[in-house]
């Protein structure tokens, strides 16, 4: 598709819907959100992007293979599991740390939160790898 | 120990994981699938060693406690399929080491087998309905693709077949979930049991029965749902129909034996007198259907559904000695009937054809590959001393005590049939001169072959071992189905707040 | 509101079941989504209509702050929603795969390896 009006709003709307997509998937730690989500508007954005350009143009923005993002991203999601295991707990058990900040205030920092970031990665490869295949059938 | 019950998902997960990451490498993608199952089936000679005198291993995944949380629960049946599953991901592995060409491995042929495996696997541990149904979807999208690989005309045809079909039954799946819940207020297996037992809206539980019996039944491939099956199963490379026949129906069966001696027990007449017939009419429709067929790997296809009529029949007859049959047959059938696809693979390798017409004189050319293949065929139909033999035995003598006459004559019937079209087989393939002399397409150096027949060498000793060792082997199945028959200790295992 | 939703769900079931008995193959893939629709709303329906809040407790007292609305079948419908999503997506690759290799989306056509 050669439209100049898609292309140019892509170019503006890439960046807010990448910085949103991990908006949303920090959000999702104590709010509505989290990483399927997050994940499925990073890979909207390059979607868009496929579409106004073209697959590969997509596919070189991306710089990493989508198989390669899932596979990395299914190993994160099984590591978070793996934690609460020296704590005694079951595979898989949320696990938290507090992180005291510089302004005075704590971080909740658990288990949950790379579970999601590995959801995430899983999602955007996913889906990429059907819309470039799609994509690059014509 | 508190991790045990979850390591046959883990393991193949992390198997694909490190596969899909190395996928630029050949060598290094097999190392690691060949590795993976080899730990897949230690795991589960482990789990099997723990839950063998009965204890049910319990793990509450995330902490959460059951019936809020997931469980995963492994009893007697579970682990016997589990080592199955790593029995046969350890041979298919290795076969498709030397048979799968590059581009399918380069386009994901191992990380897919292990995901598929992770379903099975996952299916086989969980304790929990809708868990049940993710992990059948694991295994579905994993065969789908599994299924279409390669991407030739018969290949795509089937996997429509295959793909509609299925889905369908997950939709029915998902709905037969969906009303459980909304009777029950929960989905875990044995809080369900508890509820059903209590015995209110015992017509509702009936319906709902009734469509997990359709769910499973599709994907188990029983009458009158199996048509999907033989067209889709004979299209694959010989590694993937292996693959498939050994596994992927089995998942079906487990989860019928599963729900229908755990939660479905409320009205047996009816529920368990409809397996039985459906049972009776997969194995006829099946053999029928094989004896028409003149290629190899078509009339092997055919032969699963007709071998799924044998398990189901146990269920349906709903005894402890019928149950234990059904565990023997199952054990039996996936070693055996794998055995078979990956000889017929074999011959393919060799001759370029599964054409009965065309092949010929193999026996001559080869003797010690017709050998592995008659002595698994013999087992399938039945023949003493082999596996078949002492399955069938049981499900027969389960039949006549329970007085189904019927039913008994329908499965010695079909055992007859079965011999016929494995000497079909064997007649046309191995044992009639060649029509036309074809010429060997492949010819491995006899060290490689050997390695290549290895798998297969595998599985025949153990068809023999289970015939021949078939007391300690009966006693482990009587076991499992008692515990299947009285299902108390699963449930008080679940719900006990193990961690 | 039960009835309403069970009719709908009627409609969807029926929908996708006519979809998938006809003979082509993006009418299928159709009638594969409107099933399982219906599946999910079928969940939605069965696990109980009923109005509440979020089912967080409060930390301070350990009570709810209103009645509670039934999590579950909602976790339920978003795992199945991904799953299908997947499904399909997967199932448009191969459905269009076998157009360019059969030339043809007409299901009767597809029927080499039946016999």
């Amino acid at each position: 598709m050669t439209s100049i009006i898609l292309r140019t709003a892509t170019r503006y709307m890439f960046p807010p819907l990448l910085v949103f997509s991990v908006y949303v998937l920090l959000r999702g730690h104590h709010y509505p959100g989290g990483g399927f989500v997050g994940g499925l508007f990073a890979g909207s954005a390059f979607a868009l992007y496929a579409l106004a350009f073209s697959a590969a143009d997509a596919r070189k923005l991306l710089r990493f293979d989508t198989r390669d993002i899932t596979a990395f991203g299914l190993a994160v999601a099984l590591i978070s599991g793996i934690p609460p295991l020296f704590c005694g707990n079951a595979f898989l058990t949320g696990t938290w740390w507090k992180m005291p900040l510089l302004t005075g205030g704590v971080l909740d920092i658990g288990t949950p939160l790379v579970f999601d970031i590995g959801v995430y990665l899983v999602v955007l490869g996913v889906l990429l790898t059907l819309v470039f295949t799609l994509g690059e059938e014509e | 120990m508190t991790l045990l019950p979850v390591l046959p998902i883990i393991i193949p997960l992390a198997g694909a994981v490190l596969c899909m990451l190395f996928r630029k490498s050949l060598m290094l993608q097999k190392a690691l699938a060949v590795a993976t199952s080899f730990m897949m089936l230690l795991t589960a000679v482990c789990l099997m060693a723990h839950t063998a005198r009965g204890t049910i291993a319990v793990m509450n995944v995330g902490s959460w406690q059951a019936p809020f949380g997931i469980t995963l629960a492994v009893d007697m049946l579970s682990s016997v399929m589990l080592v199955l599953a790593g029995l046969l991901a350890v041979a298919v592995s290795v076969y498709s080491c030397f048979d799968l060409d590059g581009p399918r491995i380069k386009f994901g042929f191992f990380p897919l087998m292990l995901i598929l495996l992770m379903g099975v696997n996952g299916a086989f541990v969980t304790g929990d309905l809708f868990n049940l149904y993710v992990w059948f979807e694991v295994l579905l999208t994993a065969s789908f693709i599994l299924l279409a690989l390669g991407g030739e005309r018969p290949q795509l045809e089937g996997s429509i077949k295959y793909v509609a079909l299925n889905l369908l039954s997950s939709a029915l799946f998902l709905a037969g979930i969906g009303i459980l819940y909304g009777m029950a207020g929960t989905l875990n297996m044995a809080e369900l049991a508890n509820v059903v037992k209590d015995g209110e809206r015992g017509g509702l539980v009936t319906m709902v029965a009734v469509m997990f019996m359709m769910a499973f039944g599709i994907k188990a491939g029983m009458f009158p749902l199996y048509f999907w099956l033989p067209a889709s199963y004979p299209t694959p490379p010989a590694a993937v129909s292996a693959l498939f026949s050994g596994l992927l129906t089995k998942v079906g069966v487990y989860s019928l034996i599963r729900v229908f001696t755990l939660i479905f027990t409320n009205d047996p007449e009816f529920l368990h007198g409809l397996i039985l017939a459906g049972a009776g009419l997969t194995m006829l429709s099946g053999v029928l259907a094989a004896a028409a067929q003149y290629e190899m790997r078509k009339i092997l296809a055919v032969h699963i559904v007709s071998q799924i009529g044998y398990i189901v029949m146990g269920l349906g007859l709903f005894t402890p000695l019928a149950l234990a049959g059904t565990v023997i047959y199952l054990a039996h059938n996936i070693i055996v009937k794998t055995n078979l696809f990956l000889v017929a693979g074999a011959v393919h390798r060799l001759k370029g054809t599964y054409d009965l017409h065309k092949l010929g004189g193999l026996y001559k050319e080869r003797p010690g590959l017709s050998i592995l293949f008659i002595i698994s065929a013999m087992s399938l139909a039945g023949v003493p001393p082999l596996s078949g033999f002492f399955a069938k035995l049981t499900l027969i003598i389960a039949g006549l005590r329970a007085e189904s006459w019927l039913i008994v004559a329908v499965a010695l019937g079909v055992s007859l049939l079965t011999l016929y079209s494995m000497t079909k087989i064997w007649a046309y393939v191995f044992w009639k001169p060649a029509p036309a002399p074809l010429p060997d397409l492949d010819p491995m150096a006899p060290g490689k072959w050997a390695a290549f027949l290895l798998p297969m060498v595998g599985f025949t000793v153990l068809t023999i071992a289970i015939g021949v060792f078939a007391g300690p082997v009966f006693d482990y199945a009587q076991q499992a189905a008692g515990q299947l028959m009285d299902p108390q200790g699963y449930i008080d295992a679940v719900l006990g707040g193990a961690k | 509101m039960e009835a309403v939703l069970a009719i709908v769900i009627g409609v969807l079931y029926g929908g996708g079941l006519y979809l998938m008995m006809r003979r082509n193959l993006i009418q299928l893939i159709i009638g594969l989504g409107l099933l399982s629709h219906g599946a999910n709303l079928l969940i939605f329906t069965a696990g109980g209509l009923r109005k509440g809040g979020a089912p967080i407790l409060d930390e301070a007292t350990n009570t709810y702050a209103s009645a509670p609305a039934d999590p579950l079948p909602q976790a339920l419908i978003l795992t199945a929603i991904v799953i299908s999503f997947a499904v399909t997506a997967f199932a448009l690759v191969l459905f269009l795969r076998t157009y360019q290799t059969c030339g043809t989306d007409d299901v009767d056509e597809l029927k080499g390896t039946d016999t």
